[in-house]
């Protein structure tokens, strides 16, 4: 397994300060605050989170799919191009050609009414001027790439007719059609059984050796990202409050959040008759507005009145310059073991 | 444990919705206060082994006792009496609670179901220690599901599946929809309840991590059958069948030094058909160490301590090759 050395690789994505919240009947809400991520070419990274922090909006403003209603700031840059505010005209060219996203659902973003070939053929025919045959050809290649035996066949199937890991397959294809530069992959694997998540996690891996597609990965399990990523960001309630490269974080955790998390995952050899799982106690926060506190503070076992008073900006934490994370009391050593 | 009756027997258990055989002949016994967990990928039967017990569906054939009873061919109301022996939590607590009742009403819904009429007072009496018990607070009892986060709604599901003081649960991925930390708070409530009431209960998942920690017992199903069954210990340490190796050896480990050391098993992509399963033993098409026999005689079911494995290069010593070490040319010399 080869991992993207970030610090020598080019960026190709560059976030810096994006901010999303939604106006809404019973008031708006603060979905991103502030975030920040860097892309190197060829780089997988890791999102994880609870549910509703803002990983799918985030992942959503970097392929400009944000609705009309949603208000940004900030600046996303794709190769020195900023995407914040450009055209809809302009954003259409990127997205497909450079910066691509498979969505969580397969069935419902694949039409029903149409074979695979026929779908994967129309990207090409938009976005390459490819004609008819060469599109119909070229997903055949597609399909072989992704890993769908007998594509020939294959390519004439209507999306009922293939298995849920097939057609997550087929979005993958679809994404990768135009050999874009930046993937974002929202929950791919979710409600997959492990053995087709694993051959789904090596299409992903093989694209990025083969073409050098940098990859933001979107989950919630911490294995897959332990598999796959190189390095890892972690969102609570709209903020990034810990990155790192894949191992310290696992390693190290700084973060109150990220230490609850990976505590509360069950450990091999465990069962419950001696053992129980790490909570956090408490719920995410929906924010209106974005407080000048740590937004975690209500369910650290750490947090003080500073806490409460003022937000911790993201800085390096420890000796690593690449790991950074936004805390006032940073978790000492060793916090994993502690559920006994 | 004294001479309680089993909480679960289900023999050749058949299931086929028009030609999909959805479950083809399973047998599976849980003896009282035990729990068994039931894994396999996704649409190889699963929740319709669920359904069967809780009679959800009525088998196509084979038999299906609670606590003794056979209640395969029940109509609805001779099931009346056998009602609050057995209960079911689904996965999606949003989609499997009424939204236009109140939790209180929820919890109190399967004592109206067994034919009970409960005045309005001796409901709330009876509610509150539920929700308490599943850590709720009693006020809970007058919001609508709505109002309550996935984790509180999972709980009052559970409640409801409780109030019966049922002597079975079957739960019916009851954590997948939740977040990480949620799902820990899930399964430390279900061990919790399990080793105070002592019901047992039939744990249907797909998350290994969650089966080892809840677990005594693990039924593997595939396509419509079980391939494996065996003790939480033995299947983690000794899995028998290439598809329990695989899962096994599939589902990643929450720490990227170790999961980078693994040795990948990538299983054949021919995903079979419930519509037209394989000839043989069904899970041939993606088995790395299939051979000719495979495709022609269903594998025995080779016992292994109480359980087994159902598949053609386990030894009748319970012993065979294992994907996750073994070079597929050299198994069968
Ligand atoms: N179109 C929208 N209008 C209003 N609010 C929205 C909209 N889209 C997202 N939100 C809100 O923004 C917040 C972040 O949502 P997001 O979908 O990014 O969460 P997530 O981290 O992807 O969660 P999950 O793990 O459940 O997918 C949530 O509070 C959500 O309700
Ligand atoms: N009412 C029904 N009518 C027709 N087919 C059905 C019906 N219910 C289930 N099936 C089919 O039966 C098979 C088994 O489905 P089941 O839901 O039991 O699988 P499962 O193992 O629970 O899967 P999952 O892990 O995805 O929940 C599938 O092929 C499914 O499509
Ligand atoms: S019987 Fe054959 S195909 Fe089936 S699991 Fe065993 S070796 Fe594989
Ligand atoms: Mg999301
Ligand atoms: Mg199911």
């Amino acid at each position: 397994m080869t991992t993207a050395p970030a610090s020598t690789a080019t960026t190709v994505l560059e976030m810096r300060d994006l901010s999303v919240s939604f106006p809404t009947e019973t008031g708006t809400v603060s979905a991103v605050d502030g975030a920040a991520l860097d892309l190197a070419a060829g780089e997988i990274v890791g999102m994880v989170g609870e549910s509703g922090c803002g990983k799918s909006v985030t992942g959503m403003s970097i392929a400009g799919l944000l609705p009309g209603s949603a208000r940004v700031t900030g600046s996303v840059r794709l190769n020195g191009t900023e995407l914040v505010g450009a055209r809809e005209s302009a954003l259409r060219r990127v997205r497909g050609r450079e910066i691509a996203y498979i969505f969580q659902e397969p069935m419902t973003s694949l039409n029903p009414v149409l074979t695979v070939g026929r779908q994967i053929g129309e990207v090409l025919q938009v976005h390459e001027r490819m004609s008819r045959r060469a599109a119909h050809a070229r997903a055949v290649e597609l399909l072989t790439l992704v890993g769908i035996p007998s594509a020939t066949h294959r390519v004439g199937a209507y999306p009922h007719q293939l298995s849920g890991g097939m057609r997550q397959r087929v979005m993958i294809a679809m994404a990768v059609a135009c050999g874009p530069k930046v993937l974002v992959a929202d929950e791919p694997t979710t409600a997959l059984d492990v053995t087709v998540q694993a051959g789904i996690l090596q299409v992903l891996r093989d694209l990025r050796d083969r073409l050098g597609t940098s990859i933001l990965i979107i989950t919630h399990d911490l294995g897959v990202i332990a598999d796959i990523a190189d390095r890892v960001v972690v969102m609570y309630a709209g903020r990034v409050v810990e990155r790192a490269p894949v191992t310290d974080l696992f390693a190290r955790p700084y973060h109150h959040y990220t230490a609850g998390l990976l505590s509360a995952s069950p450990k091999p050899g465990r069962h419950a008759s001696t053992a129980r799982l790490a909570e956090i106690p408490g719920l995410v926060p929906v924010l209106s507005t974005q407080p000048d506190a740590c937004t975690f503070a209500d369910r650290c076992p750490a947090a003080d009145a500073r806490c409460r008073e003022s937000a911790p900006p993201l800085e390096v934490a420890g000796d690593g310059t690449d790991h950074l994370a936004a805390c006032w009391h940073p978790c000492p050593p060793q916090p994993r073991e502690a559920n006994r | 444990m004294t001479s309680r009756p089993n909480a679960l027997e289900i023999e050749d258990l058949v299931m086929h919705f028009g030609p999909v055989r959805a479950v083809d002949g399973v047998s599976l016994t849980i003896a009282a206060g035990r729990v068994t967990a039931l894994v396999g990928e996704s649409g190889s039967g699963k929740s319709t082994v669920g359904r069967c017990v809780v009679r959800l569906v009525e088998p196509t054939a084979g038999v299906v006792r609670i606590a003794g009873a056979d209640v395969t061919h029940l109509s609805r109301r001779q099931l009346r009496p056998h009602r609050d022996a057995v209960s079911i939590v689904f996965q999606d607590p949003a989609a499997s609670l009424d939204p236009r009742m109140l939790v209180g009403e929820i919890v109190a819904e399967p004592l109206r179901l067994a034919g009970r009429r409960v005045p309005r007072r001796e409901r709330e009496a009876r509610v509150a220690p539920q929700l308490e018990r599943v850590g709720l607070r009693a006020e809970v009892a007058r919001r609508y599901p709505h109002e309550l986060s996935g984790g509180q709604r999972q709980r009052v599901s559970i409640a409801r599946a409780l109030v019966s003081e049922p002597m079975l649960l079957i739960a019916d991925e009851p954590t997948s929809a939740l977040d990480v930390s949620v799902q820990a708070s899930v399964l430390n409530l279900l061990a919790d309840l399990q080793r105070d009431i002592g019901f047992a209960c039939l744990f249907i998942t797909h998350d290994l991590s969650a089966v080892e920690y809840l677990a005594d017992d693990i039924a593997v199903m595939y396509l419509g059958q079980l391939v494996e069954k065996g003790s939480r210990e033995r299947i983690f340490a000794r899995p028998a069948h290439p598809y329990t190796q695989a899962l096994l050896a599939a589902a990643p480990v929450a720490d990227p030094v170790r999961q980078r050391q693994r040795q990948p098993v990538l299983l054949g992509d021919d995903l079979p058909s419930a519509l037209d399963p394989p000839s043989g033993c069904r899970f041939r098409t993606r088995c790395p160490l299939a051979f000719d026999t495979c495709a022609t005689e269903v594998p025995p079911q080779v016992p292994i301590g109480d359980g087994m494995a159902a598949c053609h290069l386990v030894r009748p010593d319970g012993t065979g090759p294992d994907v996750r070490t073994a070079d597929p040319s050299e198994v069968l010399s």
